[in-house]
Parts: structure tokens; sequence; C-alpha cells
């Protein structure tokens, strides 16, 4: 016979203020199987779970209903108190009487018939609960990372420093990311170089990590604790393990007119060659489009050259398969396109560029030594006009969101181009500052009141050239008159974007993506680092738009999760999942098709003597986040929903119905 | 091909007369049919909408109530924004329309949906570019020819729909296919100043000016317009330009008088005599009449 007891929550005035509890209490004592129902002003109070613990082990109670907040809030709690009272916690569920009832009627008198009625129907269902116990999956305590940027960079060696062993991915020859494109930081002016570096040299000689570049994650199979990813190192044509970094075939090669992707176009590179001179690995790549052997045949320059004998001409791409327990997404982000604006010239004038194209001519080791120079002619730059929300915060371009970061290195490069041309001057053209971090507003200001920048509210409407010259077109809108000023070079602060490819990544991962193409965390508060997909975790811009400081944070943030979670033998999962009778299930897999976690495999029943004798569905426990598209799907009920099975759920329908 | 019904506008019948005497021509000689809408009215212009808005959305609809077809097509850049815009809003604005039915009380209008289109769009879309390259007799060889747009074919962008609205080519392309050369420059969409020529000279002045000396700058020997506002802007303009001491003497034409010539259509069918800027010296100099 069930025993169960109910207990009704005031919250305060929350919920008695509209709902009359003492009569919800005094119904629920009458119905059948309840022994125990009593009110008390806040049952998640340390009193309140008191009162059920003693409830439980004095009135011998089989099941408990907790009529209060969401089940969302204060579950764990009660199923806790629950369990140091010797309650299985899965006997305990929650009447939701706030969110669902008190919170959103008024008529006190149909409220609490309501609220009645919620608690009656989940006694019904308690009285149907089976004691679960949580799964228990073993973990590969090995984690991968995808993204050699900062935040790949700064997760790999939290988690490698932490004792595990890490596999960090990044896609390009070397890794670094676009902090390594940079000239200095802000607000501090600290050379991005000199503080991004000593983690790349870090990372390369750490003994936990291996570090896999020109490679790129193709498949992931598994679950949390347990994902098999395939990852394909592509062919460098260079013997990693022979070549010594010293550049002589780079030297030699007679194709040095190609676009280097590093310095953004501004610069130019070798067919063989290394990215930028503190590329990690020191390796260089065959760029396989562009070599003049791959292309016609003949040259082979760099392998007489190479004093090693590295040059590889057969090496192929390799696939490399790898078991991993955690997964950190730290993919980062890309500059849409500048050519989006045809006001601002739409890629026609060479002398309108990017923010990130601007790091490279200020970079000491950019394409101009660090010189300010016009990409067009070459002469000095004597002013200079900077276009804040470029893409960013404009709906007709698709893209609603502030990018965050632009207002802050928008105020850098007006700064350091004022260090480095004297007598130059820069203007801004901005929507708003949103200069929201420590220490930067009042680089802002360090900007506009000690710099000399001149910062003008306003948009611009269009950029032509004349005599030479840009000429930018725009509003002051605090002094209300047009102005045009004659530039010598424009910079867009074009909107960030998510990477390129990750949306195909994320797919492979069941990771939702955003409207934008950014990846979803679990909880846009409370989960940060987490995805939807237990053991998946993110890092940096691959999230959201992000700076450094937030980036690396975030990075440490899921390396601490994943830390926390190889910190234990075994991950403990709720027993809530889907459960497949094997006796009664034909195999038509149409359980399967629906899963959105993949976690449903084909399992082989076999008789003693080793026949096949068919085949049927399996959930894996490990993947499983019992959401129940497979109990609807299939045909003959052969799945049920632990903690939610369909004898549970039509005693609460039939209460209902009943009522 | 099918019939366009074919609104003038009221420029036709005055200040660009040349625009629709070449337009016929050129059609004629196409083969694109156009039927005068019969007894149209004004489209309301720019004053209508600011003064009086319903009144603007009513003289559409009865022009649309009076189309033989239900595929019209204006050379007017004005007139193709007041039916592009006033269609857009009464077709996301139900109450309004039933507000405009009242007023104009039409009788043909029922289930019909119409397009209305600029002439370059007919040209360059409907007839192809293609196909116009196949009909010309005289390309317009070494003629450099800076295209100008205006505002309003293109402006606002998500209802007229027409090009890119700060570099559109659809009038460049078919410069191309009837062999002259459109140059390059940045002001193919900058504003002539419109009707403030009236109220404002100074300012229709000093816009003008900008473009014409934009247009010299870029090389180019005409400037070819597809607005009548935007041509008697440029054009009439270069009088008092030429008082205060700047001469540009860059001949405005509209882009069916250069087509003309191409399809070998006599030059007194197009017009060319009533354009302020003579353009026959630089179209001699260039063997092209």
């Amino acid at each position: 016979m069930a025993r169960i007891g109910v207990f009704i929550c005031h919250c305060g005035e929350n919920i008695a203020r509209t709902v009359d509890v003492a009569k919800v209490r005094d119904a629920l004592a009458k119905h059948p199987g309840v022994v125990h129902s009593v009110d008390y002003r806040y049952m998640c109070s340390a009193p309140g779970q008191e009162l059920i613990r003693e409830a439980i082990k004095e009135r011998g109670l089989t099941g408990v209903v907790v009529a209060a907040c969401s089940p969302h809030m204060h579950e764990p709690t009660f199923r806790k108190a629950c369990a140091l009272a010797g309650l299985n916690p899965y006997l305990c569920e929650m009447a939701n009487i706030r969110e669902h009832c008190s919170w959103v009627h008024d008529d006190r008198e149909k409220a609490t018939e309501k609220a009645i009625e919620l608690v009656r129907f989940l006694v019904e269902k308690v009285k149907r609960n089976r004691p679960l116990m949580p799964i228990r999956v073993p973990i590969t305590k090995r984690a991968l990372v995808i993204g050699g940027g900062i935040a790949g960079i700064q997760a790999a060696l939290d988690i490698a420093n932490g004792g595990y062993e890490v596999i960090l991915v990044e896609r390009q020859p070397s890794i670094g990311g676009h902090m390594a494109q940079l000239s200095e930081t802000f607000p501090t002016l600290d050379c991005s170089q000199c503080i991004l570096t000593p983690k790349m040299v870090e990372v390369r000689q750490h003994p936990n990590i291996r570090l896999l570049t020109y490679s790129e994650v193709e498949d992931v199979k598994g679950y949390v604790g347990n994902f098999e990813v395939t990852i394909r190192k592509k062919a460098r044509y260079v013997n990693e393990e022979v070549c010594t970094g010293c550049g002589a075939c780079i030297q030699r090669c007679p194709q040095k007119r190609i676009p280097s992707e590093f310095d953004r176009g501004l610069g130019r590179r070798t067919a063989i060659y290394i990215p930028f001179p503190q590329a990690v690995p020191n390796i260089p790549v065959i760029d396989r489009e562009h070599c003049a052997y791959f292309r016609r045949g003949g040259c082979r320059l760099c392998e007489k050259e190479c004093p090693r004998g590295a040059i590889d001409f057969n090496q192929q791409d390799q696939l490399i398969t790898e078991k991993v327990g955690a997964i950190v997404l730290a993919t980062g982000y890309d500059l849409i396109p500048s050519d989006l604006y045809s006001e601002y010239g739409g890629g026609r004038y060479k002398d309108v560029i990017d923010g990130l194209q601007f790091e490279r001519l200020l970079s000491a080791s950019g394409p101009t030594n660090g010189e300010v120079l016009r990409p067009s002619d070459g002469k000095e730059v004597k002013s200079v006009v900077f276009i804040s929300c470029v893409g960013s915060r404009d709906r007709s371009k698709g893209i609603p969101y502030c990018s965050k970061i632009c207002c802050m290195y928008v105020a850098k490069h007006a700064i350091l181009f004022k260090h480095k041309v004297h007598d130059g001057q820069a203007f801004v053209f901005y929507m708003d500052v949103r200069a929201a971090g420590k220490g930067y507003e009042e680089f802002v200001r360090r900007a506009i009141e000690e710099e000399g920048v001149v910062y003008l509210r306003g948009r611009v409407s269009k950029i032509y050239q004349q005599d030479g010259k840009l000429i930018v077109r725009g509003v002051d809108t605090l002094s209300g008159v047009p102005v045009e000023i004659p530039a010598d070079l424009v910079v867009l602060a074009t909107a960030i974007k998510a990477s390129d490819g990750v949306t195909e990544l994320a797919q492979k991962l069941g990771v939702p993506v955003d409207a934008h193409g950014f990846l979803s965390e679990a909880h846009p508060k409370l989960r940060p680092v987490e995805t939807q997909v237990a053991g998946v975790f993110l890092a940096g811009a691959c999230q959201a738009p992000k700076d450094i400081p937030d980036t690396v944070a975030q990075a440490s943030g899921a390396a601490s999760k994943v830390l926390s979670m190889f910190a234990q033998e075994a991950i403990e999962r709720e027993p809530t999942i889907a459960k497949v009778n094997e006796q009664t299930c034909v195999g038509c897999f149409e359980c399967q098709r629906v899963c959105p976690y993949r976690a449903i495999e084909r399992k082989e029943i076999r008789d003693r003597q080793g026949n096949l004798v068919k085949v049927v569905a399996y959930v894996n426990p490990g993947v499983c986040a019992g959401c129940g598209a497979c109990t609807v799907a299939c045909r003959n009920h052969s799945v049920d929903l632990e903690g939610f099975a369909e004898e549970q759920m039509f005693a609460e329908l039939n209460a209902i119905v009943a009522a | 091909m099918t019939a366009y019904a074919y609104f003038p506008g009221c420029s036709a019948h005055g200040t660009a007369k040349e625009y629709d005497q070449s337009t016929r021509s050129v059609c004629a000689k196409l083969g694109i049919e156009l039927q005068e809408i019969p007894d149209w009215v004004c489209c309301g212009a720019s004053p209508a909408h600011a003064v009086n808005p319903l009144l603007s959305l009513a003289l559409v609809a009865k022009n649309l109530d009076l189309s033989p077809s239900e595929q019209i097509v204006t050379g007017c850049a004005a007139c193709f924004n007041r039916f592009k815009t006033a269609m857009d809003t009464l077709q996301h604005d139900r109450p309004l329309w039933e507000q405009v039915k009242q007023i104009v009380q039409p009788s043909k209008l029922n289930g019909r949906e119409f397009r209305i289109a600029h002439l370059l769009e007919v040209l360059c879309d409907d007839f192809g570019i293609d196909n116009l390259k196949g009909q010309v007799t005289k390309p317009l060889k070494g003629l450099k020819v800076a295209c100008y747009y205006g505002c309003l074919l293109v402006r606002p962008p998500k209802v007229m729909a027409f090009d890119d609205p700060d570099n559109p080519t659809k009038m460049d392309e078919l410069m191309k296919a009837i062999g002259a050369e459109p140059v390059n420059w940045e002001f193919k969409t900058e504003c002539c100043g419109a009707f403030h020529a009236v109220p404002h000279p100074e300012i229709v002045l000093r816009l003008t000016d900008r473009i014409l000396q934009a247009a010299k700058d870029a090389g180019a020997d005409v400037i070819s317009v597809a607005c009548p506002m935007c041509q008697i802007n440029l054009d009439l303009r270069q009088i008092d330009l030429k008082k205060r001491g700047k001469t540009f003497d860059v001949p405005v034409l509209y882009f069916t008088q250069l087509l003309g010539l191409a399809l070998g259509i006599n030059e007194n069918e197009l017009g060319l005599d009533r354009l302020i800027v003579d353009p026959k010296p630089i179209l001699k100099a260039k063997e092209l009449v």
C-alpha cells in the first residue's frame, strides 16, 4: 500500500496569497493513499526539509509530493532531503503550484481548486514511481581541445597542468589564432605577441599536450567520457620529425607573391611558408595551390635546398582516431567581409581596410615593419578615420548584435596611430562607446582627452576617392552638421562572426548554434561554458564576441569543468532515461531516426549457440538525455522513459480527467 | 512579347519630351509594345506624399485602375518610386487600402497583381542584355559614359529592390552592351538636389557641381541618366555654373537617346536637339553621328 506524504509550501506570500494552503492540505489529507499532509511557510528552509525527513521516518512514507515552486528550482533540494531520510530520491516529486498557479491567477477560489488538482495528480504519479539509481559512466581521462587560439591554448594548458592528457587540434599551420596577429592589446598596451608566444611555446613543450596543427576534426562519435574522434592531419609535405625550421626552403622558393593570410593580404608569402616568425610549430607547410611543383611539375627547389631532406612531396593526409572523455570547443571568430558595404567602397578601395589589417600595419612584425603606410601606394598615413559598428548592430545586414570588442580596439588603434605618427590626426565615427570592463572607460577617455583623437558621434554615409584621398562623408550628430573628412586611410570595425565551418563541426557534435552561427551555451547565465551535449564545453569567441580577458577566463572555466569531471572515477547521470523492452522491440529503429542525441544503437540478441535472434534498439545510458522523443515514436510502446513511464503519465492524466 | 502599359509621367509632356520620344522610338525599334495608360493622372510626384499621403496613394491606385496591363513601365525615376512605394504601403496596410478604394472607386482593380518596372528593368532584364547586343548596329565605340542613377531609382532599397543602392550597375551593363565605356565613379546615386532647384537653387548648384566634377574627373565624355529631374538639374544648371566661372560642357543624355543611336535610330527621332549642353560636338568627334 502506498503511504504518500504531501508537503505544501506557502513560499512566504507567493503561494499563500492566492492559494488557500490550509484547504489544499485538508483536501489532500483525504486523498486515497495520502497518510500525511502538512503545510509550512518555507518548505525549502532547513526546518521545512526537516519536516519531510521526520515524516518519512515516523510515518514510514513510500512517496513524497512537495507542492511548491518549479522543480527547476528545488527538486534536487527535496530529493536530497528524502535521500537523507532513507527514501529513494526518485520517489519524491514536486507539484508546481507557484509558477503554474498562484503567480498566474488572481481568483483565490479557483486557484485553490487548481492547486488541489495539481497536487492530486502528482500523488497519483508518485504512487507508481519506482526507485531509480543514478547511472555511472566510465571516463576516458583525456581531453580534446578544438582550436589553437588563445582560448584553446589556455584551456589546453589548464587541463594539462591539472595532470591530464590533452590533444590540441588547430586547422592552421600554427597555433596562436587572431591574438598572434594583434600588435598591442587594450587597455594596457602590452605587446600581444610578447604575452602570447610564451604560452604557445609552453603548449609545444608540455609533456601532457599533443599538438596537431594543420589538422581538422573530421568526425565525432560516442558520448560524455567516451568520445571517439577522427582527426584529419593534412599533408604538410614537410616531415615534422626531421625539419629543424631553418627556413632555407622558404628563402629558395620562387613563388614569392602569394598574399599572406596572416597579414590579411597586406603582405606576401612564399608557397612553402611559415605563417609568422614565432609560429608554433616552427615547421613550414607547402601550399599545394600555389606550389610550382604541384601546379605544373618541376621546380622542387625547396627539396634541393633542404639540408635535412625533410621535404616530402608524397606525403598524404593522415586520419587519426583518438578516444577522449571531454571536448572543449575553442573555434574562435572571423570578421565579416568588409566589401559588404558598397557605400564604403565595397572592397574597391585598397585604403579601406578592416581592424585586423590595421593590426598588421601597426605590428612590428607586419608587412610594413610597424610603419603606418597606405596599402595602395606605400605613402605614410597622416589622417585616418575609424568607423565603428560596420555590420554590428545593423539589422539590414542581418547582424543585430554588438561585436563587443570594437569600441575598445578602435580606441587602441587611434592611440597607437598617434604614438606612431605624432603629427597625424585620427577620427572615430561611433554610435555609442561601449567600454564596460576593467580600465576600459579610462582607456577611451585617454584616447579622447590625452591623445587628441577626435570622436564624432554619427554614421558615415559614403566614402569616395578624390585627389588621392578618401573623402569620408558622415554626420556629427552632437553638433548637428554633416562633415567630410579627407583621409589617407579608413579602418572599418567590421562585425565579428563565428568562424567558417563551425556549424558543420557543431552538427557533428550535436551542439546547437544560435541564429548567427555562434555555439549555444547550456544556460546563458548559470551554465555559460557547458553545452547541451554532456562533456562538450565552450571557450572564447565561438560562443559570442569576446575580448582576451573574457576569453581566457572562459577557457579556464571550461578547463576547470573538464578537470572536475576527470577528478571523478565515473560520471553520475540522471537515471530518467529511455529504456527499451527487448522482448517486444521489433527493430524498426524509428526511435533512432527521431533521437536528437544519437543515443540509440543497434543491439544484437543471440541465443546460447551464438545465432542471431534479432536486432533491437539499445539506449546508450551515457548519451540519452531523457527527452522522450523515442517513446512517442515507438509504434508498439517498446520504449519507456524511466521516471516518466507511460503508466505514471496515464495515472496523472486519469486524475485530471476524473477531476 | 507582352504589351506594357506605359506611364509617361508629366515631365514627358514638358521638360523631358525627348525622353518620351526616345523611349517610344527605342521600344518601337526593339518590338516592345507600349500602350499609354488612357487618361492617366499625375503620380503625385514629390509634393503629394509630403502634403497629403492619402492623396498620393489614391493617385497611384487610380492609375493602376486605369492601366490596360498588369505590367506597367515608366521611364521616370520619380513616378517609378511613387508607384512602388505606394503599392508597397497599400499591400501592407489593408485598412488603408480599403480607405483608398473608397476614394478611388476602382472598377477594374479586383484580383489584379501589378508590377511596376522602370524602363531600365524592361530593357536589361525583360528584353535582356544579350538580346540588346544583337540589335546594336552602331556601337558607341570610344564613348566614355558616366552612368548616373540618382536616388529615386534605388531608395529605399528594400522597397525599390532595383539594384545595389550604392553601386548600381544595370545602366553600366546596358552601356557596355551598346559598345560604350562606362566609367568607374562614386557619384552614381548621389542626390542632385531634386526639386530644391525651385526653393533653394544654391543647394542644387552645389550638389550638381560636385556630381559634374566627379564625372569629369572620372574621364566621362557624357553623363547618362534615367530620370527627368536628374537630367534637368545636371543639364540646365550648367548654365548657372558657367556664370559662376565653372564650365563643364558635359552633355547629359537620357540612356534611351544613347541606346537609340546605337540601334541606328535617326537622331531626329531621339530629340538630341532639346538638350541644353549640345551633345553633337562630342558625338561628332567620336564619329557617332
